[in-house]
């Protein structure tokens, strides 16, 4: 826990703004997913539980909106219009400013080797739709504090 | 008369229609010189217009019943050989 | 009772009435579907009959009367080439079916090269040459007009007509004719634009009056004969007492004659018509090779007795072209007379028609075409042009340019000559193609620039020593010139060119045209080396019947087979494009409108288009498409092997080779859709895991944020909402994954039901109306609907629905339309969805009928991508088909309908 606090802080000061923010509910994610009904659930559920939430939906421009909003965490998901996940992924892992972001990906395909592309590419965590509400929190948590 | 193999009998109908057609090719030229035959006429400075009438005309028809009879004969010998007819066509009949 | 002239005019105008329907009735007929006339040989006999124009009809009695038994001549040519079929006509008709030709221009421009030169001079040539001879015609039905109003006169002196006038303007009634002519001709003439679809109507009436001409000459010859000779001895003796006995034979004009008239016969534009154009069926050829020297041999059998009587009983001053017309008067036999009109009548309209359809088609193929093609900028010209309208424009105006022509030539010949001498003057003329002809179809050695030479120096001939003296010395040559040569050069003199006089005018310019024209042809020939694409034509036509392989003459090329599909479509017509493109594809082994563009189905297409807008003119279209014409190296080998065996063995391997080339592709393509099952397989699995996954995520999801509660009120509602919807669209696409896979089990519970295809249309309409309302127009023509359907109509319907929502989600124009098109074709339905948008792109019309597939991303459009391939299954079902119809502007779905006939 204590780790985990430490670590936000180091990130919070860089940003600056946000510093006046309690640390815990300063925490930023940005939900990348093209379903709107989807989109709204997640939304509901972290900012709930604290966090402040951006979402993105189109999967050509997400690299560039990761980029843009810099956040404490990813929720990905794999099926999105223009490009895929995976491809973001790639992307997010081989540039310097981004590669360090906790990513948790999403995908109502689930197959083992959907799992396994993900994972050689590094993701944090994979998580097959549909979820449970306490699941996602757990693990964006987990992956945050990892 | 000892009966004929089948394939034997295949080539005489063949052979057959290719008489016809050659037939058929020479009509023309018999027909030419028949309706030719007029000009020996010329300068013996005898006139004979009915004579000459009757005899264009029975040529004429003459030449019309054979060419009937070789159309006939062309015609069913084509529809008794069928697939055979392409065979036929691709060999070297009308050429030059 | 003399026949009172008005009368004459009211039978007159019944009769071409009568014409009129018949043409109207076999047309129909033919476009029904029903069983034509035009297959019977002995109409296709009767249709040859045109060779017996009014010249025949009347002039061969004038002739008779004057030069005594040569008229037969004019009979005894074409009888030799008819009953030598076998050897030169059956030849002659092959090519005309295997190349497309749509007339002798096209059939010479096609042989040398698909030269379009040759095709204007051969163009020019037949104007030329037909055109008096049309004048003829003109002048014919207005002199036998004249004989019937003059009669009225001198009986009716004083009476109606007071003050003595012709009644009959006589160059009005030239006119009339002209225009009746022009207007039966386009309309029967130009229905259709591919020359192998016949013209039903025209060639039923022209058989029609073949009939009537033989029935009133062979009418009027018997009345001469029993009536009044008083039976065979009797005109015997009267014929040993005409001036006729003492008749003479001239050896240079009976032989050169019999020449003219069996060349004449084969290059006549409107012989060619009738002989090979419209010719349906090689068969044909045959009874007609009998049957038409019998008709030939009828119509002049009575020629020398009515050419007695009219010498013996009518005064010195009557014209003997019209004994036919006048003996009948004389007799007062009025019912005999107005035969003989309607026979005359007939000889000379079903000459203009033929003649003007024939020439029509030359001159918008040759000429105007040509010249529009290289007006119009590269490509668009035949892309965006519509090139059939075009096309029936150019021959509808050409048919009355020639009419024109004819009756201007008739106005200002004065209509003098003797009938006989205009006659042999067209026959001339037309004869010049002779040697171009023959040489194309039997010598493959003949050239393009022989071709051309030989035609221009025999109409060169033609015209200086027979064409323009016939004008008389008014006209454009003096009487000095005609004498002593032109600037006194006596070997030039028209009527005795190089000295050679004495000899009758007509044999004097057979003999030279025909000699310098062959010569020239032969020379030049022997001397010019052919283009290689000039080559592989010669080699077509004259091996037609060794090797049925077609022309071949563009190499591969990057052509978009879309492209060739719009331009063929704009110029064949939408339905033979099409089933041309299909059958192609088939051949190749694909599935779809738009086959590989191989070099073998460029010339296939340019051979059908050559069918439309002649050889020339469908070379060059499919040139702006595909690209400069190049011939490859295999074209050339084919024509390197000039040996018969080559050739035959090469086009056995070539068979060989093309069964092994589709077999490889089919195999290929089985191999390929072997793999792809696998990975479609799974593909399939994890698209479905994903199309459920998905609403149940957002169910899960809000149904726990529900269960916490702590909600308000209004978040309550809206995330209930959210989950009903979600359950909603997860139940659809249950029912839409059950209903796939029930049709493709084929275990589906068929209900025919009876009903009309344009209530189902209806239906269909009205169910989508809250998803097309004011989004997209639709359509539809209510008269082609009327169809009873006997067939599951609900899934019909739902198919129908299907489409009209997708034309009117996708639909991207800015004001989206859908047409709605019902065509039926023997044992099918057609029903085909139009709309104006962007279409669909030729790299994904193979995957829309596929389970999943979406164009774009858009899940706004909510279906999960099922649609098309529910209704390609059920049109399955149904025993019909659903296709992408490729090349219509816009997204155009076709479904056909199996229909009991």
């Amino acid at each position: 826990m204590i780790q985990m606090t430490d670590r936000n802080s180091d990130q919070l000061a860089e940003k600056g703004s946000d510093s006046e923010e309690t640390r815990r509910t300063a925490r930023q994610v940005l939900v990348i997913e093209d379903e709107p009904n989807i989109i709204e659930a997640i939304s509901f559920i972290l900012s709930r539980d604290g966090w402040t939430v951006s979402t993105h939906s189109n999967g050509e421009t997400a690299v560039e909106a990761v980029r843009r909003v810099a956040p404490d965490a990813l929720i990905l998901d794999v099926m999105l219009p223009g490009r895929s996940g995976y491809d973001i992924l790639q992307d997010l892992r081989a540039d310097v400013a981004t590669r360090d972001i906790p990513v948790l990906m999403l995908t109502a395909r689930g197959q083992k080797n959907d799992r396994e592309l993900a994972e050689r590419l590094g993701v944090n965590l994979f998580m097959t739709k549909p979820f449970s509400n306490a699941e996602v929190l757990e693990n964006l948590r987990q992956i945050v504090g990892s | 008369m000892s009966l004929p193999r089948e394939p034997l009998f295949l080539a005489r109908q063949n052979y057959r229609l290719r008489r016809i057609a050659d037939a058929a090719r020479g009509l023309p030229w018999i027909g030419m010189v028949l309706f030719m035959l007029p000009l020996l006429a010329a300068g013996q400075g005898r006139n004979d217009t009915v004579g000459w009438l009757i005899f264009i005309f029975v040529t004429w028809m003459v030449l019309i019943v054979i060419a009937a009879i070789l159309s006939r004969g062309m015609g069913r010998n084509r529809i008794d050989q069928g697939g055979n007819e392409k065979q036929q066509e691709t060999g070297r009949e009308g050429n030059p | 009772m003399p026949l009172p002239f008005n009368i004459l005019v009211l039978v007159c105008l019944l009769y071409v009435i009568f014409l009129f329907a018949v043409a109207f009735g076999a047309d129909k007929r033919a476009r029904h579907g029903g069983a034509t006339w035009l297959g019977n040989p002995l109409v296709y006999t009767l249709s040859l009959s045109v060779y017996c124009t009014a010249w025949t009809f009347y002039g061969a009695v004038g002739y008779a009367a004057r030069s005594g038994l040569e008229y037969v001549t004019i009979y005894l040519g074409p009888t030799l080439v008819m009953i030598g079929w076998w050897g030169l006509l059956r030849k002659l008709v092959r090519i005309g079916r295997a190349q497309r030709v749509t007339s002798i221009a096209d059939l010479i421009s096609s042989r040398y090269g698909k030269s379009n030169g040759l095709g204007v001079l051969v163009t020019l040539l037949a104007v030329v040459g037909t055109t008096p001879y049309i004048a003829l015609q003109l002048q014919s039905v207005t002199l036998s007009f004249a004989v019937f109003a003059e009669q009225g006169v001198s009986d009716w002196a004083g009476g109606e007509w007071a003050g003595g006038q012709t009644p009959v303007d006589l160059s009005a009634t030239a006119l009339w004719v002209a225009i009746g002519l022009a207007l039966f001709t386009i309309l029967f003439g130009t229905r259709n634009l591919d020359a192998n679809e016949r013209h039903n109507g025209v060639v039923t009436a022209i058989a029609v009056e073949a009939i009537v001409k033989l029935v009133a000459l062979l009418a009027v010859g018997s009345f001469v004969v029993w009536g009044v000779a008083g039976g065979l001895s009797g005109i015997s003796q009267m014929i040993a007492e005409s001036p006729i006995e003492s008749w003479t034979i001239h050896p240079g004009r009976w032989a050169g004659l019999t020449f003219v008239s069996a060349a004449a016969f084969l290059t006549l534009p409107r012989m060619f018509q009738v002989l090979v154009v419209e010719n349906v069926d090689e068969e044909q050829l045959s009874t007609a090779s009998w049957a038409f020297p019998a008709y030939l041999l009828l119509i002049s059998l009575f020629v020398i007795p009515i050419a007695v009587a009219g010498l013996a009983v009518l005064p010195k001053d009557a014209n003997p072209d019209l004994y036919v017309l006048t003996l009948p008067l004389y007799y007062n036999q009025q019912g005999l007379a107005m035969l003989s009109f309607l026979g005359g009548f007939s000889s000379a309209t079903s000459m203009v028609i033929v003649a003007s359809i024939a020439l029509s088609t030359m001159v918008s193929n040759h000429i105007v075409m040509p010249i529009w093609l290289s007006v119009r900028p590269r490509k668009e010209a035949t892309v965006s042009g519509d090139v059939r309208h075009l096309v029936l424009s150019a021959r509808r105006l050409s048919i009355g340019a020639v009419l024109l022509l004819g009756y201007l030539y008739y106005q200002f010949s004065g209509g003098g000559a003797a009938l006989a001498a205009i006659g042999l003057i067209s026959f001339t003329g037309v004869a010049q193609a002779l040697p171009a002809l023959l040489g194309g179809i039997l010598w493959r050695g003949a050239s393009r620039r022989g071709a051309a030479v030989g035609l221009i120096a025999g109409f060169v001939v033609w015209a200086y020593t027979l064409f323009l003296p016939s004008f008389g010395d008014t006209g454009i040559m003096s009487a000095k010139m005609l004498a002593e040569g032109p600037w006194g050069i006596e070997w030039l003199r028209p009527r005795a060119l190089f000295g050679l006089g004495g000899l009758d005018p007509v044999v004097h310019a057979v003999l030279w045209s025909m000699l310098i024209n062959t010569t020239a042809f032969v020379t030049v020939s022997l001397m010019s080396f052919p283009s290689p694409l000039e080559r592989l034509q010669g080699a077509q036509f004259v091996n037609v019947f060794e090797h049925s392989a077609r022309a071949r003459s563009w190499a591969h090329s990057g052509a978009e087979a879309e492209d060739l599909l719009i331009m063929a479509q704009r110029t064949m017509g939408a339905d033979e494009a099409q089933s041309l493109f299909q059958r192609q594809a088939v051949e190749q082994g694909k599935d779809g409108y738009l086959p590989d563009i191989t070099p073998d189905f460029i010339s296939r297409l340019e051979r059908e288009l050559s069918g439309s807008v002649g050889a020339a003119t469908a070379h060059a279209m499919v040139g702006q498409i595909v690209g400069g014409a190049s011939v490859s190296v295999e074209d050339l080998m084919a024509v390197a092997d000039e040996t018969q065996q080559m050739l035959e063995y090469s086009s056995q391997l070539e068979a060989q080779q093309s069964e092994l080339t589709t077999t490889a592709h089919r195999l290929s393509e089985v191999n390929e859709k072997l793999t792809q099952l696998s990975i479609q397989k799974d593909a399939f699995l994890s698209q479905i895991s994903h199309e459920l996954r998905t609403p149940m995520t957002s169910i899960r999801a809000f149904s726990e944020i529900l269960r916490e509660g702590g909600l308000d009120e209004e978040a309550q509602g809206k995330y209930a909402r959210i989950i009903h919807g979600e359950a909603v669209r997860l139940t659809r696409l249950l029912d839409d994954l059950l209903d796939l896979s029930v049709l493709e089990n084929g275990q589906v519970q068929l209900n025919p039901q009876h009903e009309k295809l344009s209530l189902l249309l209806d239906r269909a309409v009205a169910a989508t109306s809250s998803v097309t309302e004011g989004e997209i127009t639709i359509r539809r023509v209510r008269e082609a609907e009327q169809t009873q359907l006997y067939t599951d109509t609900d899934r019909l319907a739902q198919v129908f629905i299907n489409l009209i929502a997708n034309a009117a989600k996708y639909c991207d124009a800015a004001r989206p339309k859908l047409e709605i098109r019902v065509s039926e074709r023997p044992g099918e339905l057609r029903v085909d969805f139009i709309d104006n948008g962007s279409g669909i792109p030729v790299e994904s019309q193979g995957m829309i009928f596929e389970k999943f597939f979406r164009l774009s991303d858009q899940k706004a459009a909510g279906g999960a991508g099922l649609g098309l391939a529910i209704c390609r299954e059920v049109m399955d079902k149904l025993g019909g088909s659903l296709s992408y119809l490729p090349g219509q502007g816009g997204a155009a779905f076709r479904i056909t309908l199996p229909q009991a006939s």
